[in-house]
């Protein structure tokens, strides 16, 4: 969880994946269009994943990739980004992050 | 239920050209089963959805208040999350059934997306009928038709990715037949090639996911009033969709 937090603090957006995972290719495709730089920690890539994803899973996010986290809040896994990109959260929630400026 | 009391429900919704079926009858698997149940829930979904939609019709058209137009309105988005739920567990058991459309008329079939209609679409064609909106409506609306754009490409996006990679597993399977080791490779790239199909019914989830969101913001957006004509735009043009299956299956032909 500490590894999380910290990962997650470290910029505006992180979002958190599988290489495998193609719901994660298409969250990281929608920031991208947004103009968000995410940065991306898979965790098949890091030492710590299995330990990452128990944490991940531990904040109910299910399943547990894609997970995103803006200005250091978790925000949720897939079906949050896009219910928040729809009632046009998300992209406030960026803002307010400076992950986006507009 | 008995198979053949579903294949008489089918017979009766095909009669009433709510749905052409030209598979003909699906008698082969268990999941042959799982999918003839789904259509003929659809079927019962849609005709329950004409039911609501013709009294919301009679309400406008004998001018009812805002009051009755607003219990109807909220009945019909409510029974929309029926046929998500539906769909979701349909998926479930049979996820090919519902991408391939097949419970859906021809030329609706040519416009899926994802197991069902695009938000973005609908809300190109409702711009134009729900005139007079607010300067604040119609940038919502706007916003609104652009996020759920944005949310199609990337789920498209997503889609594109696991066709790619599941081309990839399953031409690493490839190679000089025989030997024993082969085999193995095989087996192995093919219980990869499960995994990866597994994934599928994820995206229809967030397809309709995505669908029902944007109903629901759209409501938001719009007052009782014009949300009542949308809903009866939105059918208006289904209906068209279907007829024009009807009609084309009907043909002359040479």
């Amino acid at each position: 969880m500490d590894r999380i937090r910290d990962l997650a603090s470290k910029k505006a957006a992180v979002i958190f994946t599988k290489s495998s995972c193609c719901m994660c290719h298409s969250i990281k495709a929608l920031f991208y269009e947004l103009g968000a730089s995410p940065a991306i920690h898979e965790l098949d890539q890091d030492s710590c994943g299995r330990e990452m994803e128990r944490a991940l899973r531990s904040l109910g996010c299910n399943p547990t990739v894609p997970a995103v986290f803006i200005g250091g809040q978790f925000v949720g896994s897939a079906k949050d980004v896009i219910s928040l990109h729809v009632d046009g959260s998300l992209k406030q929630l960026l803002i307010n992050a400076r992950a986006i400026w507009f | 239920m008995k198979l053949t009391q579903l294949e008489q429900e089918l017979q009766r919704a095909r009669q009433q050209g709510i749905f052409i079926s030209s598979s003909g009858d699906q008698s082969q698997s268990m999941s042959g089963n799982g999918a003839l149940a789904f259509d003929v829930e659809y079927a019962r979904w849609l005709e329950e959805h004409n039911r609501r939609i013709n009294e919301l019709r009679g309400a406008v058209n004998s001018h009812a208040g805002d009051g009755e137009l607003r219990i109807i309105v909220d009945g019909i988005l409510a029974h929309y999350d029926d046929i998500f739920r539906i769909k979701g567990d349909a998926a479930k058991a049979d996820v090919f059934h519902i991408l391939s459309g097949m419970w859906k008329t021809p030329a609706e079939r040519c416009f899926l997306w994802l197991g069902g209609f695009r938000s973005s679409e609908l809300l190109k064609l409702l711009i134009n009928q729900l005139e007079p909106l607010t300067e604040q409506q119609l940038m919502a609306i706007n916003n609104l038709q652009q996020s759920s754009q944005q949310a199609e490409d990337a789920l498209s996006q997503g889609m594109e990715a696991l066709q790619q990679s599941l081309a990839e597993t399953l031409a690493g399977s490839l190679g000089p037949s025989g030997s024993s080791g082969n085999v193995a490779n095989y087996m192995g790239q093919m219980a990869m090639a499960m995994g990866k199909l597994g994934t599928l019914e994820g995206f229809i989830r967030q397809a309709d996911n995505l669908r029902q969101q944007t109903l629901q913001q759209m409501h938001r957006i719009l007052t009782t009033r014009q949300s009542a004509r949308a809903l009866l735009a939105i059918n208006d043009y289904f209906s068209r969709l279907r007829a024009l299956s009807s009609l084309w299956l009907a043909r002359p032909r040479e």
